[in-house]
């Protein structure tokens, strides 16, 4: 049971992160608790769906199907979390600064939320089809503890989930008018993390060269299976033994969301003219 | 029992694996949880191939965060994993749905 339980916790342990970050990252935005647990919901739906393709998935496109998969998805939820950190940049001190005032403009704004949820399902739908997969596994194996292991099961998934929920009440203490700057940082961390994860599985599926298998090895410090390496993997995505496709990756993405998180995002309030620029975009 | 089984079908699975040292090109069998052979070696400095399949009920994770592979391999399915170039060395590789159950390759 306790095999079971740590497994379990382990695969619900990221997408918790993940959706507790974005939860916090969108805190004031109307509704958005409703986005983020349809996101969840279709996630867990998806999950199923992949698990029971996976065999069909993995054959698929001359044997690196689920490689180009997962690389995939990653890669949708790295433009997904850009955008939103831009579109925050934009808005975030705004909903800080006044709360009603900008209701309209948020309202308007929140296509933000589309992407916020297709985050959060995609985390979801990832880790939630190995978790399925297991619990078949385990069900297939059936005969003796089967209920104990399903125990198991459910006690980490509410472990994961704890951990999750301890992030986002964390991460509210932070006052409201440092919360999205610090939020905006963790997603910009978040999305690199799962670039250099998505460049790995594009290099496993020969469509990049690896430049470098291990470029530093830092696995006798930290490594990658133990708890805080994952929970860093998650966060800041850490890995002990990063391949050099890894490195450009992430070193591309903080660059190409940071410029943006500059340029585009923070226009308004750097000309001091943001009320009126806000107001001319959104009549 | 179960273990015998097991037993007895790892070992005449040792005895049936073809010797394919010189390409490096290895197929790994994951039966009862174990991996087989649980120490694969391969040469330094190029790219080989590494097929991966269950006999088992129950879907595997084969899984490194050593040469950076993850792949579900289905019951009964076998998978294809490209590794390498990788510098000399020993990699960790492991089932993430049975954690308990790892291997090495050994790069010469």
């Amino acid at each position: 049971m306790l095999a079971m339980l740590v497994i379990v916790f382990r695969e619900v342990l990221e997408a918790a992160l993940v959706v507790g970050i974005v939860m916090a990252a969108t805190r004031g935005v109307p509704r958005r608790g409703w986005w983020i647990a349809a996101g969840c919901v279709a996630g867990a739906m998806g999950a199923v769906i992949v698990a029971g393709f996976a065999g069909a998935i993995a054959s698929a496109l001359e044997g690196v199907g689920q490689e180009l998969f997962n690389a995939a998805i990653l890669m949708t939820a790295v433009c997904m979390l850009g955008w939103h950190i831009i579109w925050m940049g934009r808005h975030g001190r705004e909903i800080a600064a006044d709360a009603t005032r900008i209701g309209r403009e948020v309202l308007s704004g929140s296509r933000s939320l589309y992407a916020i949820s297709a985050v959060c399902g995609i985390a979801v739908l990832r880790e939630g089809s190995e978790v399925v997969l297991f619990l078949y596994g385990i069900a297939a194996a059936g005969g003796t503890g089967g209920a104990d292991l399903m125990i198991g099961g459910a006690l980490g998934l509410l472990a994961g989930a704890a951990v999750g929920i301890a992030l986002y009440y964390g991460l509210l203490a932070i006052p409201l008018r440092h919360l999205f700057g610090v939020t905006s940082w963790l997603i910009l961390l978040l999305a690199a993390g799962m670039a250099s994860q998505g460049a790995a599985f594009l290099a496993a599926a020969n469509l990049l060269p690896s430049l470098g298998n291990s470029i530093w090895n830092t696995s006798q410090i930290l490594s990658d299976r133990s708890l805080m390496g994952q929970l860093l993997h998650v966060l800041i995505g850490y890995t002990a033994r990063p391949a050099g496709i890894q490195l450009v990756f992430y070193g591309a993405t903080l660059l190409v969301i940071g410029l943006g998180m500059r340029t585009l995002g923070r226009d308004p309030v750097r000309s001091g003219i943001g009320r009126t620029t806000a107001g001319q975009s959104t009549p | 029992m179960a273990g015998f089984w097991a037993f007895f079908a790892a070992f005449f699975l040792v005895l049936g694996l073809p010797a394919r040292a010189e390409d490096g090109d290895t197929t790994i069998t994951i039966k009862g949880d174990k991996f087989l052979p649980d120490e694969v070696r391969i040469p330094a400095d190029r790219k080989v191939k590494l097929t991966v399949r269950n006999l088992d009920a129950a879907p595997s994770e084969f899984e490194s965060s050593d040469f950076h592979r993850e792949k579900i391999v289905a019951p009964g399915g076998e998978i294809t994993v490209f590794v390498g170039p990788l510098d000399a060395g020993t990699y960790e590789f492991f089932d993430d749905f049975h954690p308990e159950d790892r291997g090495h390759l050994v790069v010469k």
